[in-house]
């Protein structure tokens, strides 16, 4: 297939995929916001939602000024919803997600373009609402939705050739980033000095963390115990069975690469196998003996990396 | 009530008193009956819903001018233009005349010239900007040029046609009037089963087959792929659509290269091969190092490849000079030049204003004439004498007397209208018609059109770039009897 449609469809998903994230991050923290002293601050709360995304000194550009300098949730929630200035808003994915697909609209089946084109036409109803107001939580379900809808749509529709791979491949690279980054965020804010957890609040922290990547009622089916950060930690790095887990994802990617007809895969296919194996094999123990953090940010980094691979084997018109 | 006798030929109905069935033109008796029993809001319903799924699929295009990029939807409209089985044998066979001795003519314009040296074309045209001497010489696969051409019909009574223009360059519209049909299909199922319509949907299947047998690689799967300038380009949804329907690529400059006289394309898989490219980019753009240097659409070294046999273009470089207005006078003597025919479709009576006597004429009678720019097209630079300010006329005719051989003129044509759904209800509006006919292994074309419609009350001006909308063609299939009421019910009874 075309490299530049490739491409296209790669970013289409990847941005419906990050369209998802940030909705699933913004409802549970706008959740979060509900329960009573669950922060000690309308900033606490909110500003993890801004360093998921990695968006702080963007926002702090463009929403602080002389006299106001808070993260607040009105502003947080806009910055990360509708705000056409920042490149990572539900907003602008769902936008760039849609150029991507007219750009190759014929590359797809009619069914995944309509599907998309009109996602695009009803993300119009929310123009112009103040979501901090009301009317979050229904605008996240919605964007959960479209792209729920978004990978039915491909899966039930598309032929099983290399355009349906690259869709995958995008869906998966994006949502690994996406799962370790909410991981270490959450880490890293809830244990400031390595004390031990069990508390109320940690309680709906975690379950928030949880919920945030659907994973609360696979964790009481899998451990029926109290929500210990470990275990949440190797629900969504190391279990396999978990579809937002870093191992899922990786399970994924590795048996895309593999299915590419194009004999160009081998560097990419020994970066996601190096990767993969690490998730296969690693036990949680060594991962926190060496420290969660240095493993989610080298994963990160690792995943990068693997991405402008692809990139340059596959998409990139040299 | 008093009796209208409309100024126009209506498709529909000689007596525009509407209650009277009588006046009501057969082919379109059925069709009447069953409109007078629909109610309006029920048409307007069924109007917005085709607006719904119009802007769902995608089907908009962009204007030009226009800084919002937004993307607009052509208008269209829920009632049909329907035409006799013998009505389209005529338009058909006249439109196949007309293609054939168009790719005849430029065949000969690029090899031995005997039109001119028969002395039936003047040699001028050799100097026209549409003429492409880089063509001179070349041979192209079945000496077809123009493998989709779009015709542009006009009527002016019950037996009256007329050839307005001939499309041969990058002639746009053929989506629509695939998309128009399954809109209608979906809208007006009842109106299906009791219509014998021929079917258009096969259109993009003869279109490939005819692209696959120009091909002059000698492979046994040629690969043709869809040139387009992007998703920006007015036209870019009718590109993705064909190249969808016919499962091949969509490509723009930037996925083809040159190498080894041939061009390939960038693939997921490493370069592969292009034979044929029907491409819906312009001369001009088409490739920078021999046209024009600053496009950034096309494809460097394309041309050279093209002369040497590397690669087929559908259509061919250089068609422009077979549809330039001042070339569209000649094409009755073409026919009968090429073919030993006499010519089926009539031209408009044409005024070529760089002789003396008709550009005095013109100038005497500017207010009754339409007057075009010889080279303009899609209404842009074009006044409609009857609908023009005193201002308007006055600056036209300025023009007009610095540099006329850059204009021709023709009579205001008293063109047909068709009821049509606006505001107000049900009005006639002006309509004009371009079925496409394919060349390549055959000269064919599907039975239908795109029927364009003036949506403005009185305008004559059906361009979607100035407004007008579209309607459904339909053609009835050769020989099927009108059903009546009676056999309808009875066929739907067999049915259940």
């Amino acid at each position: 297939m075309l490299s530049r449609t490739a491409d296209h469809l790669y970013w289409m998903a990847r941005y419906i995929e990050r369209a998802e994230n940030m909705a699933r991050v913004l409802d549970v923290t706008y959740n979060m916001s509900l329960v009573p002293n669950a922060a000690e601050s309308e900033a606490a709360l909110w500003l993890p939602a801004l360093e998921i995304s990695g968006n702080v000194e963007a926002y702090e550009r463009d929403y602080f000024n002389e006299t106001q300098q808070e993260y607040t949730a009105a502003d947080v929630i806009h910055y990360l919803a509708m705000d056409m200035n920042n490149p990572s808003s539900i907003y602008s994915s769902l936008r760039s997600a849609r150029e991507n697909a007219r750009a190759v609209r014929v590359a797809m089946t009619s069914e995944t373009w309509e599907n998309i084109n009109s996602l695009w036409l009803e993300f119009g109803q929310f123009f112009g609402q103040d979501l901090s107001q009301s009317g979050l939580s229904e605008f996240c379900d919605w964007v959960k939705a479209r792209s729920h809808l978004f990978r039915g749509v491909c899966f039930g529709t598309m032929l099983r050739d290399d355009a349906f791979s690259f869709v995958r491949l995008g869906t998966f690279i994006e949502r690994a980033d996406n799962t370790a980054r909410l991981l270490d965020v959450k880490y890293h804010l809830l244990l400031p000095e390595q004390e031990e957890v069990g508390g109320a609040v940690d309680y709906y922290e975690w379950s928030a963390v949880l919920r945030s990547v659907s994973a609360f009622q696979a964790y009481q089916k899998i451990f029926s115990d109290t929500i210990e950060p470990w275990r949440v930690a190797e629900l969504l790095v190391l279990r396999r069975d978990m579809p937002r887990s870093l191992h899922a994802c990786f399970d994924e990617i590795t048996s895309i690469l593999e299915q590419l007809s194009s004999s160009r895969a081998g560097e990419c296919k020994r970066m996601a196998g190096e990767l993969h194996s690490k998730l296969r094999f690693g036990k949680m123990r060594d991962i926190f003996q060496r420290g969660l953090h240095e493993f989610l940010s080298d994963f990160i980094s690792a995943n990068n990396k693997l991405g402008v691979e692809v990139h340059k084997t596959f998409l990139s018109i040299s | 009530m008093k009796k209208s006798q409309p100024q126009f030929f209506n498709e529909m109905q000689l007596d525009l008193a509407a209650s009277s069935p009588e006046g009501v033109r057969e082919i379109y008796k059925a069709y009447h009956q069953w409109l007078k029993n629909v109610p309006h809001h029920q048409l307007n319903s069924k109007r917005m819903e085709a607006e719904l799924l119009f802007r769902r699929v995608g089907i908009t295009f962009n204007v030009y001018g226009e800084n919002d990029g937004a993307e607009r939807l052509i208008p269209f409209d829920v009632l049909p233009r329907i035409l006799s089985a013998a009505e389209w044998r005529h338009l058909s066979a006249g439109s196949i005349q007309r293609v054939k001795a168009l790719n005849m003519f430029l065949h000969d314009i690029y090899h031995d010239q005997d039109i001119i040296k028969a002395g039936i074309m003047p040699a001028t045209i050799l100097a026209n900007s549409q003429y492409r001497p880089e063509m001179f010489g070349v041979d192209v696969p079945n000496q077809i040029y123009a493998h989709i051409a779009g015709v542009d019909l006009v009527r002016t009574s019950e037996s009256q046609f007329y050839v307005l223009e001939d499309n041969l360059r990058t002639p746009s519209g053929v989506s629509y009037m695939l998309e128009d049909r399954k809109m209608m299909m979906r809208l007006f199922p009842e109106l299906f089963r009791q219509y014998p319509i021929a079917p258009v949907e096969h259109y993009p299947q003869v279109l490939l087959n005819n692209l696959r047998a120009v091909a002059q690689t000698n492979v046994q799967e040629p690969t043709v792929v869809v040139l387009s300038p992007g998703a920006y380009n007015s036209a870019y949804f009718e590109h993705a659509f064909l190249a969808q329907q016919m499962g091949i690529e969509l490509v723009e400059g930037q996925d083809l290269f040159v190498r080894n006289n041939a061009v390939y394309m960038r693939t997921t898989e490493g370069p592969q091969r292009v034979d044929v490219i029907y491409r819906r980019i312009d001369d001009d753009y088409i490739d920078p190092l021999v046209f024009n240097a600053n496009s950034m659409l096309g494809v460097p070294g394309l041309l050279s490849v093209y002369r040497n046999g590397g690669v087929t273009l559908a259509n061919a470089v250089g068609t422009g000079v077979a549809d330039d207005k001042a070339t569209y006078i000649h094409v009755p003597a073409m026919i009968r030049f090429y073919l030993g025919e006499e010519p089926l479709l009539e031209n408009v009576p044409t005024y070529e204003l760089s002789k003396e006597d008709d550009l005095a004429y013109t100038l005497a009678h500017l207010h009754e004439l339409v007057v075009k720019e010889v080279q303009g097209s899609g209404g842009y630079g074009m006044l409609v004498g009857p609908a023009a300010s005193k201002q308007e006329l006055e600056e036209f005719r300025l023009r007009i007397i610095s540099s006329p051989a850059s204009y021709i003129a023709q009579p205001t044509l008293a063109l047909s209208t068709c009821p049509t759904l606006v505001a107000e209800g049900i009005a006639p509006r002006h309509v004009d018609l371009r079925p496409f006919v394919l060349s390549g292994k055959t000269c064919t074309l599907v039975p239908g059109a795109l029927c364009r419609v003036a949506m403005k009350e009185g305008s004559l001006v059906v361009n979607s770039s100035q407004g007008g909308g579209t309607k459904d063609t339909w053609v009835l299939e050769e020989d099927v009897a009108m059903p009546s009421k009676a056999n309808v019910n009875q066929a739907e009874e067999m049915l259940c």
